[in-house]
C-alpha cells in the first residue's frame, strides 16, 4: 500500500487547516462570538451545519487516497512491489467495496436482474434472449418473491446497528456538552439519521444495488458518495481561490481610491462583460490540450484528472470574483469615512495598519456572506457545464457527470431514473442544507438585519 | 379656502389619549406606561424627551403604524368619540388621511424622489376628493401659496431634490393639508433642518395651527422649539409623562428635576468667556480647500466646488475658538484641512511659527501629536471591533510615545478617570457604552497623546440634550487643567457663549464675521450672523 497525495488532497487539507485557524481566531472577537452564537442557537442552524460537516467529512475521508499493492506475479521474483494503477480512498475502504460489485450494465434499483435484455443459453443449450441475473444482487435468494421480506430483515438489522452507533456517537456528545445551552439535540437527530442511514446503505449494498447501476454497471449509490468530494471541493475551491483576488483588489480600490480604483474598476468591468460560460470553456479546453500535450507530468490517469479539476475551480474562482470585489470596494469606501479611520489617519497610523486593523476587520462579515452564498452556487454551477461538455474529467465520480447522461436515459422507455434521482438527491441536500446556513449567517452577520431586529 | 376665522375660545377636543400601553412582543419590556393627554383645536401640544423617551412610539401606536415588534396592550385613542383601536385596517386608512395627518423629521426621504412635487400632492388630494384636472392643479398651487412655497406654478414640476430642505418639508406640510385634516401629528418635523430655516417651518406649523384650527401634536427633543411653537408642553421620560404644563408656567417654574435639567441646557446669552491675552498657537490665512468636479468619459476637471475659500483666523493657546455655520459651509472640511485629511488649494497653515500646510505623512507626523481631533458621531468614530483599551493606545503607538506597555496601561486607566469613566472600561467594546459615554472616550483617545490643539467636529450634536452639558463642561475643565485650545466646530450658536472665547461664522466656504463671543453675540454686524442670532431659541422670548 502506498499513500498517494493528490494536488487536491493537499490543498483541501491545507484550506481545512487554515479554516480552523481562522475561525478560532475570530472567535477571540466577542462580537463575532455572539453572532456564531445567534446561528447556532437556532435549530435549523445545527440541523444544517450538521448536513454540511458530514459533507465535509465524507469529502475529506474520500481525499485520503492511496494505491494498493498488487500480488506479485507468479514466477517472477523481484524485490520490486507494483501499485495498482487505481487509485483508492479510506471512503471507498468503509464503504465495504460498494464500488467494486459492477455490473453489465444499468439496473433498476433492488432489482435481481438486468435492465436489459441479453442473448443466452439455458440449460439445453438453447439461445434464448432474456433478462440475465446480476451478479451481486440477492443471487442467495431461493425464490425472488422473498426479496422484500429479506430487504426488510436485513434493513432492520442495519438500522439497529445504526442506532447503537448513534447512541454511542451521541452520548459521548452528551457527556461533553452537558452544560451548552445550543439546541444539540437538532444536531444529535439528525447526526443519527445520517449514521443509520450511512450503515444501512453500507450494509444492503453487499446484498443489492440500492439505487441501481448505470450504463457501465457501476452501482449508482456510490457514485452519488463518491460526487460529494467533486461537489463540496469544487464549492470551496473556487470560492477560496477568488477570496484573496476580491478582497485585495477590492479593499485596494476603496481605499487608495484613484488610479488603483480606476484599474480595479476597468478590470472587474471587462471580465464581466465577458459571458462567463464562454471564459470558463475556452479555458478549460486551453488547459485540456496543455496537458494532453504533457503526458509524462502525470503518472496515472487519477492526476491527470485531478489536474484538470484543479484547472476548473481555479478557472470558476478566477472568473467569479467581480462581485465580491465590488461589494468589499464599496464597503471599504464607507468604511475610509468613517471616524476611527479618519481618527487613525490624524494619528499617523500607517496604511498597512489601518487596512490590517480598521478596514478588513469590518469587511469580514460580507466576505463571509458570500463565501456561503457562492459555495452552493458553485456547486450548482459544475451542473451546468456539462451542458457545454466542459468540466471534470468523466473518470472522476461526479452528479454533473451522472446529470450529463440523463438527457438520454430519460428519453428512454422504459426510463433510467435511477441515475438522476441519486446525484439529485445528494446535490439537492448538501445546496439546501448550504443555502439555508447561508441565510442564517447573513441574518446574523448583516448589519442591515441586525438593526431591523433590534430597532423600535 | 374653507378654513373658519375668529378664533373660539372654548377648549374643543380634537383627540383623547388615554392610558396608552405598549409593550415589546419579545421581551415584554414596556415601552409605554399609561400615557394620557389631550389635543385641542388651534393648540399645539408639544411632546419632549430625549431618544428613547417614548414620544415616537406614542405617536405611532395612536396612529396604529407601530412595527410588529411592538404590541399595543392597555389604553384608547379617542378622535370624536371613536375608539380608533376598534376601527377596521381599512376605516383606519381614511382616518390616517383625512382626520389625521402626519410630518416626519426627514422629507427628503417622505418624498417620492422620481415624481415632481405637485404630481405628489395631487396623488394625495385624487385619493381623499373628487377633485379632477385643472381643478387639481389649482389646489395643489392654493396650497403651496399657502405653505409658503415662492413661486409655486414653477415649483410645482421640481423633483425633491431640486427642493431646498426647508421647501421639502413645506411640500410635506402641504400634502399632509391636502385633506383638509384636524389634527396634525409633527414628529421633530425641523430636527434635519438649518437653524434659520427651522425657524421659517415653526412660524408655518404655528400659523397653521390658527388659521386651519388644527390640533397639532408635535413631538421634538428640542426645548427651544417648544418655547417657540406650542401651547402646552408633556415631558416623556421613559416611557411616561412626568410633567404637563402649559408652556409659560412649565419655563418660569419647572416641576420635576429631569425639566429643569432641559431647560437649563438652553443657552444663556448672558454670560461669556472673558478674552485673555493670548499667544497665536494656530493661524490659518486665506487656506482655500477645493474640490475637483469632474465630467465626460474621460473625467475631465470642468470646475471647482470651493469648500473653503480663502479663510484666515487665528486660535490662541488655551483658548476655543467656535466656527459656527450651516450644514454645507464648509466647516468641517476646513477642519479636516487642518489635520492635513484633506488637501489644501491655497494659503498657509501654520502652527506654533511652523508651516504644516501640505506636510507628507512622515513630517507631518510630530505635529499629529499636537493637533488632535474629536467628530460628531461616537458611533462611527470606534472600530467596533477593538477594545476601549486598544481604541486608546492607538495614537500611542503610532505616535511612537515612548511607553513600555505597563506605562500605557496605566496611562489608559489615567485618561479613563480623567473623563470620568471607570478604568475598567478599557476592557470593554464600544457597543456597549452609550453615546455621552463613548464620546468621553474619544475624549480620552485624543487627550493620550498630549495635543496642544483639539479640533471638536460637533462633538455634542449627535448626543441627547442633558448629556450635551456634561460633556461640554468636561471640555472646558479639560481646558483648565491642560491649556489645550479648541476649534469647535458647531452648527449651534446657543453653546457658543458659555464656551468660546472667539467665535467666526462660516457661510459658503468664507468666514463672513469673527471677533469675541461678547462682540459678535451681542453686537453682530453681519446680517447672515443676525439672522442666525434670531432663529436662536431661547429661555427668554425676546
Amino acid at each position: 500500500m502506498k499513500p498517494l497525495v493528490l494536488w487536491s488532497d493537499a490543498l483541501i487539507y491545507l484550506l481545512v487547516i487554515s479554516l480552523s485557524i481562522f475561525f478560532y481566531k475570530l472567535r477571540q472577537d466577542p462580537q463575532t462570538r455572539e453572532r456564531w452564537g445567534q446561528v447556532f442557537a437556532s435549530r435549523l442552524g445545527m440541523v444544517t451545519f450538521t448536513v454540511i460537516i458530514a459533507y465535509v467529512g465524507i469529502a475529506l475521508l474520500d481525499s485520503l487516497h492511496f494505491r494498493r499493492a498488487l500480488d506479485a506475479t507468479e514466477g517472477v521474483e523481484s524485490g520490486e512491489i507494483f501499485y495498482d494503477n487505481k487509485v483508492t480512498s479510506v471512503l471507498d475502504v468503509m464503504l465495504g467495496g460498494m464500488g467494486e460489485r459492477f455490473e453489465r450494465t444499468y439496473s433498476a434499483p433492488f432489482a435481481l436482474k438486468s435492465f436489459e435484455k441479453k442473448n443466452m443459453k439455458d440449460e439445453q443449450g438453447l439461445a434464448i434472449r432474456d433478462y440475465p441475473p446480476l451478479k451481486h444482487a440477492g443471487q442467495y435468494l431461493a425464490d425472488p418473491a422473498d426479496k422484500w421480506f429479506d430487504v426488510l430483515v436485513k434493513t432492520t438489522a442495519a438500522l439497529l446497528w445504526g442506532l447503537v452507533i448513534s447512541a454511542l456517537v451521541v452520548g459521548v456528545q452528551w457527556f461533553m456538552l452537558r452544560g451548552s445551552a445550543n439546541p444539540w439535540y437538532a444536531s444529535w437527530g439528525i447526526q443519527a439519521v445520517i449514521i443509520c442511514f450511512g450503515v444501512w446503505l453500507v450494509s444492503i449494498s453487499h446484498y443489492y444495488h440500492v439505487l441501481g447501476t448505470d450504463l457501465g454497471g457501476t452501482d449508482v449509490a456510490y457514485q452519488s458518495i463518491k460526487g460529494v468530494r467533486t461537489g463540496v471541493l469544487l464549492g470551496t475551491l473556487s470560492t477560496l481561490i477568488m477570496l484573496p483576488i476580491a478582497v485585495t483588489l477590492g479593499v485596494m480600490a476603496g481605499y487608495f481610491k484613484g488610479w488603483v480604483d480606476d484599474v480595479v474598476q476597468y478590470l472587474y468591468t471587462t471580465l464581466s462583460s465577458i459571458p462567463g460560460i464562454l471564459l470558463i470553456a475556452a479555458s478549460v479546453l486551453l488547459f485540456q490540450v496543455y496537458i494532453d500535450l504533457n503526458p509524462d507530468f502525470f503518472s496515472i490517469g487519477m492526476e491527470k484528472a485531478d489536474a484538470r479539476f484543479i484547472a476548473l475551480c481555479f478557472i470558476l474562482g478566477v472568473t467569479s470574483w467581480s462581485t465580491l470585489c465590488r461589494l468589499i470596494r464599496a464597503e471599504t469606501l464607507k468604511i475610509s469615512q468613517l471616524g476611527y479611520v479618519q481618527a487613525a489617519h490624524a494619528f499617523g497610523v500607517s496604511h498597512t495598519r489601518i487596512l490590517a486593523r480598521h478596514i478588513l476587520p469590518n469587511v469580514v462579515h460580507i466576505i463571509l456572506i458570500t463565501f456561503v452564498l457562492d459555495f452552493s452556487a458553485l456547486v450548482l454551477a459544475e451542473a451546468v457545464l456539462s451542458y457545454i461538455g466542459v468540466g471534470i474529467d468523466p473518470s472522476m465520480g461526479s452528479w454533473r457527470n451522472m446529470i450529463n447522461g440523463a438527457r438520454s436515459e430519460l428519453s428512454r422507455e422504459p426510463a433510467v431514473w435511477w441515475t438522476l434521482s441519486g446525484a439529485f438527491f445528494f446535490m439537492f441536500v448538501l445546496v439546501l442544507a448550504a443555502n439555508l446556513f447561508s441565510d442564517l449567517v447573513r441574518d446574523a452577520f448583516d448589519p442591515r438585519t441586525s438593526m431591523r431586529s433590534s430597532g423600535t | 379656502m374653507t378654513h373658519q376665522t375668529g378664533m373660539t375660545p372654548k377648549t374643543d377636543i380634537r383627540m383623547r389619549v388615554r392610558n396608552l400601553k405598549v409593550k415589546v412582543a419579545d421581551s415584554g419590556d414596556e415601552i409605554l406606561k399609561g400615557v394620557s393627554f389631550e389635543l385641542q383645536a388651534g393648540k399645539v401640544f408639544a411632546l419632549v424627551g430625549e431618544s428613547g423617551s417614548g414620544k415616537s412610539v406614542t405617536s405611532m401606536a395612536a396612529m396604529r403604524l407601530l412595527p410588529e415588534a411592538l404590541v399595543i396592550t392597555d389604553g384608547a385613542v379617542e378622535v370624536e368619540g371613536q375608539d380608533l383601536f376598534e376601527l377596521s385596517e381599512s376605516r383606519m386608512q381614511t382616518v390616517r388621511g383625512q382626520r389625521v395627518a402626519m410630518i416626519f423629521q426627514n422629507a427628503m426621504t417622505a418624498l417620492n424622489p422620481v415624481q415632481n412635487a405637485g404630481k405628489q400632492v395631487a396623488e394625495t388630494l385624487r385619493l381623499h376628493t373628487t377633485l379632477r384636472g385643472d381643478a387639481l392643479r389649482q389646489r395643489v398651487l392654493q396650497l403651496f401659496a399657502e405653505v409658503g412655497i415662492p413661486d409655486p406654478d414653477s415649483r410645482y414640476n421640481f423633483y425633491p431634490h431640486q427642493l431646498s430642505g426647508g421647501q421639502q418639508q413645506r411640500v410635506m406640510i402641504a400634502m399632509a393639508l391636502a385633506c383638509e385634516p384636524d389634527i396634525l401629528i409633527a414628529d421633530e418635523p425641523t430636527t434635519s433642518l438649518d437653524v434659520t430655516i427651522q425657524e421659517q417651518v415653526l412660524e408655518l406649523i404655528r400659523d397653521l395651527t390658527h388659521s386651519r384650527q388644527l390640533a397639532v401634536l408635535l413631538i421634538t427633543h428640542d426645548m427651544g422649539v417648544v418655547r417657540n411653537t406650542a401651547d402646552e408642553v408633556a415631558v416623556m421620560y421613559r416611557g411616561e409623562i412626568i410633567e404637563r404644563a402649559v408652556v409659560d408656567d412649565f419655563f418660569h417654574n419647572p416641576q420635576q428635576e429631569y425639566s429643569r435639567r432641559l431647560i437649563d441646557a438652553l443657552p444663556d446669552l448672558t454670560h461669556f468667556q472673558s478674552v485673555a491675552v493670548e499667544q497665536p498657537l494656530l493661524q490659518l490665512d486665506d487656506v482655500k480647500v477645493y474640490f475637483p468636479i469632474r465630467q465626460g468619459v474621460l473625467q475631465r476637471v470642468v470646475d471647482y466646488t470651493r469648500a473653503v475659500d480663502g479663510v484666515s483666523l487665528t486660535i490662541g493657546r488655551g483658548e476655543t475658538y467656535a466656527l459656527v455655520g450651516e450644514s454645507g459651509s464648509g466647516k468641517s472640511t476646513l477642519g479636516r484641512a487642518i489635520l492635513n485629511l484633506d488637501d489644501i488649494a491655497g494659503g498657509r497653515i501654520t502652527f506654533k511659527g511652523e508651516p504644516i500646510q501640505s506636510l507628507p505623512r512622515r513630517a507631518m507626523l510630530p505635529y499629529r501629536k499636537k493637533i488632535q481631533v474629536i467628530f460628531q458621531n461616537p458611533f462611527s468614530s470606534m472600530n467596533p471591533r477593538l477594545t476601549v483599551g486598544e481604541i486608546i493606545t492607538e495614537g500611542m503607538i503610532s505616535l511612537g510615545l515612548g511607553l513600555s506597555a505597563a506605562g500605557r496601561e496605566e496611562r489608559i486607566k489615567q485618561l479613563l478617570q480623567r473623563v470620568q469613566l471607570e478604568p475598567e472600561f478599557s476592557q470593554r467594546y464600544p457597543h456597549e457604552f452609550s453615546g455621552g459615554q463613548l464620546q468621553r472616550i474619544a475624549i480620552a483617545r485624543a487627550l493620550a497623546v498630549e495635543p496642544e490643539l483639539i479640533i471638536c467636529d460637533e462633538p455634542t450634536s449627535a448626543l441627547d440634550v442633558s448629556i450635551r452639558a456634561e460633556v461640554l463642561d468636561l471640555l472646558q475643565e479639560l481646558q483648565r487643567e491642560f491649556g489645550v485650545s479648541y476649534l469647535f466646530i458647531t452648527h449651534d450658536l446657543s453653546i457658543v457663549p458659555s464656551l468660546a472665547h472667539h467665535v467666526g461664522v462660516m457661510r459658503s466656504g468664507k468666514i463672513v464675521e469673527q471677533g469675541s463671543a461678547q462682540q459678535l453675540l451681542t453686537n453682530p454686524q453681519h446680517p447672515y450672523t443676525q439672522a442666525l442670532l434670531a432663529s436662536v431659541p431661547r429661555t427668554d422670548p425676546a
